[in-house]
């Protein structure tokens, strides 16, 4: 239970740890290590270098571009908690924070970590999905891309990161109106969630429906999302009965796994009353913030 | 081998490291500091947890390399001048441990909470806690413990130990 031998790096800035990962095909990046660790310890993973990222201080950064927010991808998961920039422009961010893991984990693992590790039953990527997040990715080869949520988680633990790529930093855009949710069930406190449902809506003055979008955690491959669903409530009248619906339509949509921990017919029923909880507290918080 | 500085409980460490080497293995073989415990090694019970930086972390899930600089608290630096700290003394009065193993992390995990959360309810003791597994005392005494020792610590007794 001890991690196998490995050469190590501590690059000083973003080309240090690009060219440090370019040079050879069995680098693996170190953020937190929060999931990395556990899987040397465990020798599942037997990385030939270790490129430590934890003294990069471009990649520790918050930054305000107006219509978005620019987080590092070091940034902590204590710091996406606690930091009152990122609780304005995104509160799920906060209140996801508060499901995941435990104190000491928050107090290492990272947003990068955690997106890049591509956990289908984390957090995290479900916010990606659903707030249309965009990952900035660098090599030293092939310049810099952004990558859509949608494009960015391929399957179980899997990413379009190449070997020699970096995520930098994610964009979120800000979420200005409306109201937003996370729920998730765990059977002990810190556990990966059996089902995550996340959602955001804003209401029109008359009640209905102006926009809505909702992503599950959990119950795929990859965090699940419905644009189709979504826009077939948009101008409904928002009501406990049209999220019922939602979470049902939702609930048949999806097609969760059998595994140890859950049946396939556990996470679906989860996922319907998880999300109709998500949507039915969304609207609500939509309803008093535009009568205030 | 890598050379790193350490400060813990006080005290400043240079220390040559493998990178391989996990910050729990360098605390308690190269620096004879054996209160931390290895459980699971996998980030899993929560017994290796030290204050890193004033943040509890796992440190069976970082490398030593890593911690390079960092202020560290570890069992060993909660007792001041052969005063037990509040916390311990509560586990101690509450029956809070039988073979021990697991106290370790739940002081330290205890410690870092009551600093950020002075008056707690039990359901936010039963949360904090909840990364901490215990094997033989249950966790009814564990929860009394950090309770009273939440009620010593508003009292005002001397309780600092983070550097920070």
């Amino acid at each position: 239970m001890k991690p196998p031998a490995f050469e190590y790096v501590c690059p000083a800035s973003i080309a240090e740890a690009l060219e440090a990962l370019a040079a050879r095909d069995d680098a693996k990046v170190l953020a937190g290590g929060q999931s990395l660790i556990p899987m040397m310890n465990m020798r599942l993973a037997r990385p030939g270098l270790l490129v430590d990222i934890n003294r990069v201080p471009e990649l520790a950064a918050i930054q305000d571009e107006g219509d978005t927010l620019q987080i590092g991808a070091l940034v902590r998961h204590y710091q996406l908690e606690t930091d009152a920039r990122i609780k304005e422009a995104f509160p799920l961010i906060p209140a996801a924070e508060r499901l995941i893991g435990h104190p000491a984990i928050r107090s290492r693992g990272t947003i990068g970590g955690s997106l890049s590790h591509a956990d289908p039953a984390a957090e995290l990527p479900v916010l990606a999905m659903l707030g249309d997040w965009e990952m900035t990715v660098a090599s030293r080869d092939g310049g810099v891309r952004r990558i859509p949520a949608a494009e960015f988680f391929m399957s179980y633990l899997m990413t379009t990161l190449g070997p020699d790529e970096l995520l930098t930093h994610v964009t979120v855009p800000k979420q200005r109106t409306g109201g937003s949710h996370i729920a998730e069930f765990a059977v002990r406190s810190g556990d990966f969630a059996l089902a995550i449902a996340a959602a955001m809506v804003e209401l029109a003055d008359d009640g209905s429906v102006r926009s809505v979008r909702f992503a599950l955690g959990g119950v795929s491959d990859v965090p699940w999302r419905d644009l189709d669903l979504e826009s077939s409530l948009v101008g409904a009248m928002s009501s406990d009965a049209l999220w019922r619906e939602a979470g049902r339509q939702a609930a048949e949509a999806i097609d969760p796994a059998d595994d140890i921990h859950a049946s396939s017919s556990h996470r679906r029923q989860l996922a319907e009353t998880l999300l109709t909880e998500s949507l039915s507290r969304a609207a609500e918080q939509a309803r008093e913030r535009s009568s205030h | 081998m890598p050379n790193i500085t350490l400060t813990v409980n006080g005290t400043q460490h240079h220390l040559d490291v493998e990178p391989r080497w996990l910050l729990a293995d360098v605390l308690r073989e190269q620096l004879n500091l054996t209160g931390t415990h290895l459980g699971c090694e996998q980030g899993v019970c929560g017994a290796c947890t030290i204050l890193l930086n004033g943040r509890p972390a796992r440190s069976c899930l970082t490398l030593a390399v890593t911690a390079d600089g960092a202020d560290i608290v570890t069992v060993e630096g909660l007792a001041k001048d052969g005063e037990l700290h509040p916390v311990q003394e509560a586990f101690w009065q509450e029956h809070a441990l039988q073979c021990g193993f697991c106290t370790p992390g739940f002081l330290m995990t205890s410690v870092h909470f009551l600093n950020e959360n002075p008056n707690p309810t039990r359901p936010e003791i039963r949360e904090a806690l909840s990364g901490n597994l215990c094997r033989c005392t249950g966790y009814q005494h564990i929860v009394n413990a950090v309770e009273r020792a939440a009620e010593t610590m508003r009292k005002g007794a001397n309780h600092a130990i983070s550097q920070d």
